[in-house]
């Protein structure tokens, strides 16, 4: 359970090497015995990854998630739990593609779907049953603000990102009365594995960034947060320019 | 209702099992701090056969009983499970005034407050009274309460003749400490319900002639003067305790009001209170809404409150008579206070080091103090030998409570509190705690072990599980 001053005793990392992710186990991993679910496909990055938490003192099970095998969802989950109950469930994993393929070669489109919007819907609804019949729980969806008004410039991705928004923003509202709660986090660019070799857009962050604001909002409650959050304005603006304008902006 | 040999098994019959639709409804329940609150379904329970056939239908996530849920964390709720609420099994069963020592035969769901009226006109008095008395008699020895008479009566559970405890495998057995199974009776003294289901018990109480307290009041300018009149003044009092100012930092650190009593004999009482001698006045300026924001509990509102309360009390004045709210729950004159802290709820710090920790002790204060986090409702008491309770709380030492606002920060203050009673030797208040970790935990009960072993053979499929059983891998 998160304890009364909002740190929990438990975390499974859904994208378990994810950048964001990582940091965000770091920050709670901090004065305390932190119970660690990294779920990903089995590498030597996923070994690495939880080599470093048990090094920061955490409990670590590594747990297979294949993210484009819905069949083998169930089991994920599953395995995931097996340790007893899971305070706080990070969605971290999704690919970023490249933008131009993404449209012209199907195969790379179906990729970004699968792995960005079917599956964390999939595991979201295993998740949702899991976490009810818990009475608690949190679970922080990594959505991004390329899927609050979707841009030319990588439009697949964004509209998985929409797509994924929806989802958990509408979850958190079903599971209103049952003890679990959502938090979906709209990160603008975020310095990470992911961008890597991208150009930086302007409020970039950092994955720390990104965990403290985590951190925070959990412990508030909030259920939806942008990061930094001068973000927020700035998409308000960003959804209400005139197409004819918007499509010239260099975004 | 003596100990006997063979468990007691109720079982319904047929036709009224199928009756026994214990009515369940999905809740949020939470503690007094009112944070870290999570969802079970509530089975209110009406009846002994209702506890057996809601323990019979526990889900994997298992059940606790829960009483009037004035424990501060999450000792009384299980989420997921089952929460099963005891409070209409409430009634006085015997009052035996006859004998050297008078007892009481109590179900579980009585509070100490309905107890107390009922025995008052006897002429007789709950030996224990902790800080409320909207406690149920299930719940005080669950987390064997102490009040401010712990240095000369010791913990709820040493009043305790015996009790009725429903276990995992739906058997009822009388437990004391003289009878069967002394492990299991002690084991369930300060238990928190993992043990199992309370449902009867029976008490030592005490005889009094009045309802009425005499009592010595002083200031003391700082910590110091403080320990060292608890010291050396304690034992001439059945009552002893001290409230601090944890809020003016310098040389007014500790400013204290000590209030000491005794009971007070009927030749004692002023004329006028002489006709009643055992009248109970518990006056009440009704309750606070729910409006508070947080931060209402700010540095200057602290400080406002810990300057009013400290002058409020006499420099020094000896032999007043005070009724029993005045002397033991001024807080009770308003209901519901807790809610003055706001939605982010708050939660209490209750621990206690030995004797010879005075730098210790001192230390924690500082760096409550330094901390930032204000805390206006201070106690500071001595406590006298403990029992035979493997997770009984007090031991001899200086017991010191803190009431601190959720604010961003207070886990590290807490975390380096934990460590300082750890290296002391001391220990947390379960009955209070909402974050300790259970690694901290059990370098602070050097007898968990010991009630692991019971849990184990009593309930090996943790059919009892509470939140606070999870938190702490009880």
């Amino acid at each position: 359970m998160i304890d009364a001053v909002g740190n929990p005793q438990s975390l499974l990392l859904l994208g378990g090497t994810s950048d964001i992710a990582l940091a965000i186990a770091r920050r709670y991993a901090i004065g305390r015995r932190l119970r660690v679910v990294l779920a990903a496909r089995p590498t030597s990055r996923r070994t690495e990854s939880a080599a470093e938490l048990a090094a920061l003192g955490c409990e670590v099970t590594e747990v297979d998630l294949e993210a484009r095998d819905p069949g083998s969802h169930a089991a994920t989950i599953d395995a995931a739990f097996a340790g007893g109950d899971i305070d706080i469930v990070v969605v971290a994993f999704g690919l970023l593609g490249d933008p131009e393929r993404a449209w012209t070669e199907p195969a790379e489109a179906l990729e970004l779907i699968e792995v960005n919007y079917t599956a964390p819907v999939h595991l979201g609804v295993l998740l949702a049953n899991r976490l009810r019949a818990q009475g608690h729980g949190k679970i922080v969806a990594l959505s991004s603000v390329a899927g609050e008004r979707v841009r030319r410039s990588n439009f697949v991705y964004g509209s998985t990102k929409a797509g994924l928004d929806g989802f958990f923003l509408g979850l958190g509202e079903a599971l209103r009365d049952s003890g679990v709660g959502v938090l979906v986090v709209r990160p603008g660019f975020v310095r990470s594995k992911m961008t890597e070799g991208l150009d930086e857009a302007p409020l970039a962050v950092t994955p720390e960034d990104v965990a403290d604001a985590v951190v925070s909002a959990v412990k508030h409650r909030k259920e939806l947060i942008w990061v930094p959050a001068a973000m927020r304005p700035v998409m308000s603006g960003l959804r209400h320019v005139p197409r004819p304008l918007f499509r010239k902006l260099p975004l | 209702m003596s100990g006997g040999g063979e468990p007691t098994r109720i079982q319904p019959s047929p036709a009224v099992e199928s009756q026994l639709q214990v009515p369940q409804q999905l809740v949020e329940l939470h503690g007094w701090g009112r944070a870290a609150g999570s969802r079970s379904h509530l089975a209110r329970i009406d009846t002994i056969a209702g506890a057996v056939s809601a323990l019979r239908n526990a889900g994997d996530r298992g059940v606790v009983p829960r009483g009037l849920g004035r424990s501060y964390g999450d000792a009384a709720q299980n989420a997921g499970g089952t929460t099963l609420d005891l409070t209409r099994l409430n009634k006085i069963l015997q009052v035996d005034a006859e004998g050297d020592v008078p007892t009481v035969s109590v179900q579980s769901g009585v509070s100490i407050d309905a107890l107390m009226k009922a025995l008052l006109p006897f002429g007789l008095w709950v030996p224990v009274l902790p800080g409320t008395r909207q406690v149920t008699i299930g719940g005080a020895i669950a987390a064997d309460v102490h009040g401010k008479n712990h240095h000369t009566q010791g913990s709820f559970g040493n009043h305790v003749r015996d009790l009725d405890l429903l276990s995992a495998d739906g058997e009822i057995r009388t437990v004391g400490p003289d009878g069967d199974d002394p492990e299991l009776f002690w084991a369930t003294v300060g238990g928190m319900g993992l043990t199992g289901v309370i449902l009867r018990a029976t008490v030592a109480v005490q005889r009094t002639e009045t309802a009425y307290f005499t009592v010595d009041t002083q200031r003391c300018a700082d910590l110091d003067e403080l320990m060292a009149t608890m010291t050396d003044g304690d034992e001439n009092y059945t009552y002893s305790v001290a409230w601090f100012d944890a809020v003016t930092r310098g040389k007014h650190l500790g400013r204290a009001v000590l209030t000491r009593g005794n009971k007070t004999k009927i030749s004692d009482l002023p004329a006028k209170l002489r006709t009643e001698p055992l009248r109970f006045a518990a006056p009440s300026f009704g309750t606070l809404p729910e409006v508070f924001p947080n931060r209402m509990v700010n540095l200057a509102t602290a400080k406002a409150f810990s300057a009013m309360w400290f002058r409020k009390a006499p420099k020094h004045r000896v032999g007043e008579v005070q009724n029993i709210t005045t002397f033991f729950h001024p807080l009770d004159i308003v209901a519901e206070w807790n809610r003055v802290y706001g939605p982010n709820g708050f939660l209490q710090y209750q621990f206690v080091v030995p004797f010879g920790e005075h730098e210790t002790f001192r230390r924690c204060v500082e760096m409550i103090v330094t901390s930032g986090h204000l805390s206006c409702l201070n106690v500071l008491k001595r406590f006298g030998p403990g029992n035979a309770a493997p997770l009984s709380f007090p031991m001899p030492g200086w017991t010191l409570t803190v009431d601190l606002p959720i604010e961003d920060g207070l886990d590290r203050l807490c975390t380096g509190l934990d460590e300082q009673v750890v290296a002391a030797g001391g220990r947390c208040y379960l009955a209070k705690d909402s974050r300790l970790d259970a690694a901290t935990f059990r370098q602070m009960y050097p007898r968990l072990d010991d009630f692991l072993a019971v849990r184990k053979r009593i309930d090996p499929t943790q059919v009892f599980t509470s939140d606070l059983s999870r938190r702490l891998a009880l």
